[in-house]
């Protein structure tokens, strides 16, 4: 064997040069490649690996809370999670990719997709919330999930907190996610997902409410996890809101008003400081504090008792014989007549060719001979009547908006509703047709075409039984407004200057229908010194109510304001019991509030039982919010 | 020729070579896995490449021809190895290609890689002819492709195909005419359809991409886009030791392993490999170099054929790291972790100091 190899000739020595050379050859194509890729393109590639590495992950500022007038907290936060699209590496996700995210986080595919292609355009370090509240099941789906969807990332977020539920909701409002006009409003700050307030307070003081978002840099693995911190920019919390509410007086009136629908306004009027303001049915503005379930968002706006309507600045509703106070006010201020003017009521009064009839009549008799004090307490409708075609619609209609109706008051809400004091001009413009002087004798005891809202007859009465200072209702406090650098609203306090000797006289009239067997005898509480009028307010015409029988739809709205004390007021509250059918169960409402209101002067004790309820609700609502992961529609 | 050799008298640059570039990787296994799970491996890495020192030691004092005379039952073995792999092999990742001898795993086909290049120089030794036979050329690839075929159906056409550029020297060098090259590159055309129908899915999709026929960020185009991140960001100088980010945070996969030569770019820069390249050149070279001084056709078959994997491993692995080829599981020689794979470079490179040492004197 050894032999056979030993004489073996070598191959030639071209072959080993040519290998050589091919080996160097192909050695130098390599290197060249790398030269390329290492000099060539370094920054560009350095860039990649940097935006590889590192991720900006927003630092959610939480909003700020909002407390009442002695800073219990009617809405707060709660740490929960957001589910977050990283877009570094691609603005737009692949249709398969973006389905099978979807299905990951039983989301609609076509809202993520419209998601996606509506924030192509922004900066790619900035991420775009894709689900807020996430489930259990959302975080250990991204968790789960880092290989496949290496785009998905968790984030800490503060989710707002409303531990007292449906108390004080539709003054509260709720938050949402900013809505697509925000975002492209001029001077926009906003991304999409970003949590604004959408009514109520939260969105009117949503300035104030919210914060400014952090930035966090962090490295991370090839699977999205954090590994390391960078920089961070912290947040900057939103400040605390704290309203002229009193969550004691707010929580009395919330259950004097009970199931039924309708309304409750505290103000107090030397200051128009909103102590309570209730409208019911309400809702739970937990449900909105992340996307609102489609069912639940179904039945609030379908509910004929419109739960999202705050019925306190909103509804506008014929106020009835409140408005007599305004009539009166008018004659007196007028000179038209004077207190000792007497009508004598059979119990109907005919005034051009028609018969108007007094609420009596059906009793089948008539308040007899009625003065201007007894007119007031018993209500007579036929006294009214004869004022209103003595005084006319000019006249009635100037006071009433001098007095506060027909306007908005300016309260720190949004969508007040104005209400409306009908007149000739506003006839001719709106309806296209003439005034009928009928209209005047309805419009004097507050039927026909006026509403009013129950803040403006709390605002209202309020300003006239102090002599005509009429002060702004306001929610916040005009010094903590502007410490906060936010300028209150223009709109300031208005003066009408009333007579001395008419502010007494319907004064009187109001204290006597509530003290001297008128008809707001049930807002009577011993020992308190409680003034007040009612109102029933028909929806339909008589004739027709009769026909329809008993249905609810037609039933009166019932009205009652009242006041302690009846001089220099500290309080007036007015209450709206929507289909009440009868004013004396407003009245109670009112009685319940003002009672509460000089018990809590009188002593401390109410205020912590109070306070030590509503801190065992608080704890039982952040222990659920912990252990059941919120879904969308469950209450 | 002499019967004995002492230590003395083997190629010391040549063990330099491989020694400094097994360091090397050694340095870059630690960077990129220090602080995970894998932090260990370097020592490893380390014991391999010291055993297979040793080996190669050992080796080279054997006369490379009484290695030859043990190629028919080797080859044997090699292929009952591969085939029993097949049937009872156990899977791991969705390959059967690691064999478990006790604790230790052990890839098979490493091993027959040389197997194939004792078979090319044993079957190009005795023969006299010019140019090799048409009979000569499908014996050989019958012989070279058998193991081929079973380690592509582990699968792992990577190592599959390295078996061939081994008989491609060996004919290279026994002399082909330039009409059969013509007609066996026109076969090989025809049966690239063929191959493609054997392929497997996640194969096809690298081609594809390699050829940019599909475009998925994050699926095999991912992976040769991150490591070009890697590669490109390292710059002249490199990241430095330990910061490379893309290999450390797991951008690019198994970046101690087949991914090794990204990493080191990242961490070292244009310099890092500059400098790594020229040592596979040299040490190539010098195989080629020592092929010419060879004592007979079979030791100079044996270097070239050991070059000639060498070689196509390095280019490929480097290559399909800057997109020049697609993407396969091809370790870098030497550098790589991976204990059979050190082990049979070291084993290769004893064949080669044993051919050297014996090399022809005049």
């Amino acid at each position: 064997m050894e032999d056979q190899y030993q004489q073996d000739e070598q191959f030639p020595g071209w072959k080993y040069a040519f290998l050589q050379y091919a080996i160097a050859l192909a050695f130098v194509l390599l290197l060249a490649g790398y030269w390329r890729l290492q000099i060539g393109q370094y920054r560009r590639y350095l860039d990649q690996a940097e935006r590889n590495r590192t991720r900006n992950l927003p630092v959610i500022a939480p909003r700020g809370r909002i407390l009442d007038r002695e800073g219990r907290v009617f809405a707060d936060n709660f740490p929960a999670f957001s589910v977050l699209l990283m877009r570094e590496n691609a603005a737009l996700l692949s249709p398969a990719r973006s389905e099978g995210i979807a299905r990951g986080l039983r989301l609609d595919p076509s809202e993520v997709a419209r998601l996606v292609e509506r924030t192509a355009k922004l900066p790619r370090f900035q991420p775009v919330v894709l689900k807020q509240a996430a489930t259990m099941e959302d975080i250990a789906f991204v968790e789960s999930h880092r290989v496949e969807y290496p785009e998905l990332d968790l984030l800490q977020v503060q989710q707002r907190l409303y531990p007292k539920g449906q108390i004080a909701a539709s003054l509260l409002g709720y938050v949402g996610e900013v809505s697509e006009e925000m975002i492209a409003a001029p001077g926009s700050l906003y991304r999409p997902g970003d949590v604004v307030g959408k009514s109520g307070i939260e969105g009117f003081y949503n300035s104030i409410l919210v914060g400014r978002d952090g930035m966090r840099r962090v490295i991370v693995n090839s699977h999205g996890q954090e590994v390391g911190s960078l920089t961070t920019i912290n947040a900057l919390p939103g400040n605390d809101l704290r309203l002229t509410i009193d969550l004691d007086l707010q929580m009395v009136a919330e259950a004097a008003l009970g199931e039924s629908p309708g309304a409750v306004v505290a103000l107090d009027p030397r200051s128009g400081e909103v102590l309570a303001l209730v409208s019911h049915p309400s809702f739970d503005p937990n449900e909105f504090a992340h996307r609102v379930g489609r069912e639940t968002w179904q039945q609030l706006t379908t509910d004929p008792m419109k739960p999202l309507l705050n019925k306190a600045i909103q509804s506008h509703l014929a106020p009835g014989s409140v408005f007599k106070i305004f009539t009166a006010v008018t004659a007196l201020e007028t000179g038209t007549v004077t207190p000792d003017y007497t009508v004598h009521c059979p119990g109907a009064v005919t005034i051009y060719g028609h018969m108007y009839k007094d609420w009596v009549w059906d009793k089948g008799r008539g308040h007899g001979s009625v003065d201007f004090h007894r007119a007031i307490v018993i209500s007579c409708d036929v006294y009214f009547y004869t004022l209103g075609k003595l005084l006319g619609i000019d006249k009635i209609a100037f006071f009433a908006k001098r007095l506060g109706l027909g306007a908005r008051t300016g309260i720190d809400l949004p969508n007040e509703s104005s209400g409306l004091i009908p007149s000739p001009e506003w006839a001719q413009k709106v309806l296209k047709r003439k005034w009928y002087a009928g209209e005047t004798i309805s419009v004097a005891i507050g039927q026909g075409a006026v509403a009013v809202t129950p803040l403006q007859i709390a605002y209202a009465i309020g300003g006239i039984v102090s002599g005509g200072v009429f002060r702004r209702p306001h929610l916040a406090f005009r010094d903590q407004l502007l410490a906060l650098g936010m300028k209150p609203p223009d709109e300031e306090d208005r003066r009408f200057p009333l007579a001395g000797a008419t502010v007494e006289t319907v004064s009187k009239g109001m204290w006597g229908a509530v003290n001297e067997g008128g008809t707001g005898g049930s807002a009577r509480s011993p020992g308190l010194d409680i003034s007040g009028k009612t109102g029933t307010a028909q929806v339909v015409s008589a004739s027709l109510k009769d026909s329809g029988g008993k249905k609810a739809e037609f039933r009166n709205n019932a009205w009652f304001v009242g006041y302690a004390p009846s001089h220099e007021p500290e309080i007036v509250v007015s209450a709206l019991v929507l289909q009440g059918e009868h004013s004396a169960v407003a009245a109670p409402v009112v009685r319940d509030v003002i009672k509460a209101y000089y018990d809590k002067k009188a002593s401390r004790v109410a205020p912590a039982r109070v306070e030590q309820m509503q801190t065992k609700v608080l704890s039982q609502v952040m222990e659920l919010r912990q252990l059941v992961p919120l879904k969308a529609g469950t209450p | 020729m002499q019967k004995a050799t002492s230590l003395r008298d083997l190629d010391w640059v040549l063990i330099g070579l491989a020694l400094t570039l097994a360091a090397i990787g050694v340095v870059e296994i630690y960077s990129t896995t220090a602080h995970s799970a894998l932090a260990a491996q370097y020592k490893k890495q380390i014991l391999w490449i010291l055993l297979g020192f040793v080996l190669a030691l050992v080796v080279s004092q054997i006369d490379y021809h009484i290695i030859l005379e043990q190629t028919p039952w080797l080859y044997v073995l090699s292929v009952l190895a591969l085939a029993g792999l097949l049937v009872g092999g156990r899977s791991v990742a969705g390959a059967r290609r690691w064999m478990h001898l006790g604790g230790l795993t052990f890839q098979v086909s490493e091993m027959v890689k040389l197997v194939i290049i004792l078979l090319v120089a044993g079957y190009f030794a005795d023969k006299r002819s010019r140019y090799v036979t048409w009979g000569g050329l499908v014996k050989l690839g019958a012989l070279v492709g058998l193991p081929a075929v079973l380690v592509a159906l582990e699968p792992d056409l990577g190592t599959a195909l390295t078996f061939i550029p081994i008989a491609v020297a060996g004919v290279f060098l026994a002399g082909i005419r330039a009409r059969q090259v013509a007609v066996l590159c026109l076969l090989g055309l025809l049966a690239l359809p063929v191959g493609w129908h054997f392929l497997r899915p996640y194969q096809r999709e690298r081609m594809m991409s390699f050829v940019r026929l599909t475009h998925d960020t994050q699926g095999s185009s991912y992976q040769v886009t991150q490591t070009k991140i890697a590669i490109g960001s390292g710059g002249f100088w490199g990241k430095g030791i330990g910061n490379g980010t893309q290999s450390r945070l797991g951008f690019i996969p198994v970046s101690h392993a087949d991914s090794i030569f990204a990493a080191l770019a990242e961490e070292q820069g244009f310099v890092g490999t500059l400098f790594v390249l020229l040592l596979y050149l040299a040490l190539l070279l010098r195989l080629v170099d020592g092929a010419q001084m060879a004592g007979d056709r079979a030791g100079a078959i044996l270097l070239v054929g050991f070059a000639a994997v060498l070689f196509f491993q390095i280019a490929v692995n480097t290559g399909m790291m800057i997109g020049y080829l697609p993407v396969t599981g091809i370790p870098l020689p030497l550098m790589s972790q991976g204990g059979t794979s050190v082990l049979f470079t070291f084993v290769g490179l004893g064949l080669a100091l044993s051919v050297k040492v014996r090399q022809f004197v005049n």
